[in-house]
């Protein structure tokens, strides 16, 4: 463990092992150069790091609910800039808001919007697995097409989730924040290199991050790297920034393999990989190419 | 009433009232949301801020939901924390009074109480409020303006005493937007009364990380609601206290309760709110008419004075219990309270009537016509 990963969030939560929010969490903070103020929403990394009487948090931290963690981070800014008039309070402090999925693409998302617009200085770092996995893997409008949860679950008449994932990214964008960018747990330098950047804004600024599940996803607990990596090689989760309304892609694969390289890692995927559903699984590739297509072409302008 | 040199005397409406209270606190943070008839508290306190006579910062979010959230945020991380709200947004910000409490947060809230949907209806009655009773905020009802604005600055000293958080109710349009005059203190009196809020803990604290709403499991959960319940308890002692030593500076005297000709009234209506003031003319007139009438109007809801109430009403032979607001499907609220109060005190005849929904008039005639036991339906309508 390298120690200075762990100041920030301690080791000892209880996050499965072969979660990737824990090295997610660590390496944005460890790009902060000023102290930091978290709220997280409710979900798997705000159960698996407080468990009274202990916290795995060694900087200020609070849980409110579900769908609020950006409303509540609203109240904390704004409490330290009255602080701060007061002359109570002279240090620069970076607020940070932790939500997954669930709590920022679907419940959360009203409170996103009005924080974003209201222009409060903090960072929002989505980690998005792709679903409701702290409630064992129901579907939310972050889950990819095809994927089977308990919600869509496989069967005579069912090939998994039917609708595509919400583009969150054109949404925080449309709100005219000056960074807004999406990254991997498996490429480091990437997601420093951005956590930096929107660390660094005086403002809001915005981070989706590829967040692979042990548990819903079903693979083995060693893998979540490797199948971080193929989600970006196969142009499932292209990396792209949006700076001050600029598209910018940050790595294009040459080759890109192909999606099914990335899906046949996972359980959630399995049916795809059956006779019958050979034209879902070739509706996959088909939506990954136009998705990336459109990134791309945003680019660009 | 008063003998304090320094008090002026205005005219304000219930809201108005409330937002002067709110600019003598100033308080640290005040997140907002409009909604009738609260709004004009919020706008009010707005002009003041934009006018530069208070530092507070104001956050304009985007429903009463964020408001409470921001608000928990703020007094988290060691605010002075203010709020206002009435009816579906009491009602939406349900989920996050709980968290409010749990934390033992020491928000203050002002409700311009008023009745819920649906049908949609913006006029005053207790429906919101109600719902909240069992949410771990205290709860203190207001008559009328001078109530909301000696209540305003009462409640903010008592959520800081105890750590818990205040509700400060009025209701809807009968009191925020009738005008009424009121005695004033200065704003020197108010701050030293207030004083400064220094919280054990605060988010800002960066030396001293502290977590905030952890997850509490079998083995902790019911021991904090316990606690909570403890701390509840002791808010009608400290709420005396305050009181008391708001009289010294106001000359005015709050309590628990206020006993209008009820000592040796044989007939005691109970009720909360601005038709105390009607019911006070009724009970006049009635007493001119040698029928033995009185009342009691309920200040502090929550706690709800038990053991107080039953000795007050111990000579009473009928209590009418008024309430402004339903329990579908059980008694209402305030009924609940008095009959639980009286338990295996004495065999007063207690009715039960509910009057006022969604801004529906009560008239002094009415409240004669059952005091003398002329009027006995369930519905007051």
């Amino acid at each position: 463990m390298n120690k200075d990963l762990a100041k920030k969030l301690a080791p000892g939560h209880s996050a499965c092992a072969g979660c990737a929010f824990p090295s997610i969490v660590r390496t944005i903070l460890g790009e902060a150069t000023t102290p930091v103020v978290i709220s997280n929403a409710t979900g798997c990394l705000e159960v698996t790091s407080t468990i009274y009487p202990y916290t795995a948090w060694n900087v200020p931290y609070i849980h409110s609910a579900f769908e609020n963690a950006a409303a509540t981070i609203s109240g904390v800014e704004r409490a330290y800039l009255a602080a701060r008039k007061k002359g109570k309070i002279k240090k620069k402090i970076k607020f940070v808001v932790f939500g997954g999925d669930g709590g920022t693409y679907d419940i959360g998302l009203q409170a996103l919007s009005g924080a974003l617009e209201r222009g409060h200085n903090f960072l929002y770092i989505v980690y998005d697995n792709g679903g409701y996995m702290n409630t064992g893997n129901q579907r939310s409008s972050a889950t990819p097409y095809g994927a089977g949860t308990e919600t869509t679950p496989i069967g005579e008449e069912s090939s998994g989730k039917v609708e595509l994932r919400k583009n969150l990214m054109g949404i925080v964008a449309a709100h005219n924040i000056s960074y807004v960018a999406q990254a991997n747990i498996a490429n480091m330098a990437d997601l420093k290199m951005k956590a930096k950047k929107a660390l660094a804004v005086d403002g809001p600024s915005f981070l989706t991050v590829f967040s692979p599940c042990t548990n819903n996803w079903k693979f083995p607990t060693s893998q979540y790297v490797a199948i971080a990596k193929l989600a970006t090689e196969t142009n499932f989760w292209p990396l792209y920034e949006i700076e001050n309304g600029k598209y910018k892609l940050n790595w294009e694969p040459k080759m890109p393999k192909p999606v099914a390289d990335f899906l046949k890692t996972q359980g959630r995927f399995k049916h795809l990989f059956s006779e019958k559903n050979k034209p879902v699984l070739a509706q996959v590739q088909k939506i990954v190419n136009e998705e990336f297509a459109r990134i791309a072409g945003l680019c660009e302008i | 009433m008063s003998n304090s040199k320094n008090n002026n005397k205005l005219a304000l409406t219930g809201g108005y009232a409330a937002a002067y209270a709110l600019r003598q606190i100033e308080p640290d943070v005040m997140p907002i949301y409009p909604i009738t008839p609260q709004t004009p508290i919020i706008e009010t306190y707005a002009k003041f801020v934009a006018d530069g006579e208070v530092e507070t910062e104001m956050i304009e979010v985007e429903s009463e939901h964020s408001a409470m959230s921001a608000a928990v945020g703020a007094s988290a991380a060691g605010a002075r924390t203010v709020t206002a709200t009435s009816s579906q947004g009491l009602a939406y910000m349900h989920e996050v009074l709980y968290i409010a409490s749990g934390m033992r947060l020491p928000i203050l809230m002002v409700v311009a109480a008023r009745a819920l949907s649906a049908p949609i209806n913006i006029h005053g009655d207790h429906s919101d409020v109600m719902g909240s009773r069992d949410s771990g905020w205290v709860q203190i009802f207001c008559e009328n303006p001078q109530e909301v604005y000696d209540k305003t600055i009462i409640g903010m000293r008592l959520a800081e005493k105890i750590k818990l958080p205040v509700m400060i109710i009025m209701d809807g349009f009968n009191t925020s937007h009738s005008v009424e005059n009121l005695e004033i203190l200065d704003a020197k009196t108010v701050k030293k009364f207030i004083g400064e809020y220094n919280p054990e803990h605060s988010l800002l604290d960066i030396e001293n990380p502290v977590t905030y709403g952890p997850l509490a499991l079998q083995d902790s959960y019911f021991e904090f609601k316990i606690d909570q319940e403890e701390a509840m308890g002791k808010a009608s002692g400290e709420y005396m206290k305050i009181t008391k030593e708001y009289e010294k500076i106001s000359g005015r005297k709050y309590s628990l309760f206020e006993e209008y000709q009820s000592e040796d009234a044989e007939k005691v209506l109970v009720l909360i709110g601005s038709a105390a003031g009607t019911a006070k003319d009724a009970i006049d007139d009635l007493r001119k008419k040698s029928e033995n009438a009185g009342l009691i109007k309920i200040e502090l809801f929550r706690p709800f004075p038990f053991l107080e109430i039953a000795g007050a009403l111990k000579n009473a032979k009928e209590i009418m219990v008024m309430d402004r607001a339903q329990s579908i499907g059980s008694y209402p609220p305030l009924f609940s309270e008095i009959s639980v109060s009286l338990r295996n005190v004495h065999e007063a005849r207690i009715s039960s009537m509910v009057y006022g929904l969604g801004g529906r008039d009560v008239f002094k005639k009415q409240i004669e016509r059952i005091l003398e036991g002329k009027f006995k339906e369930k519905y007051l309508t």
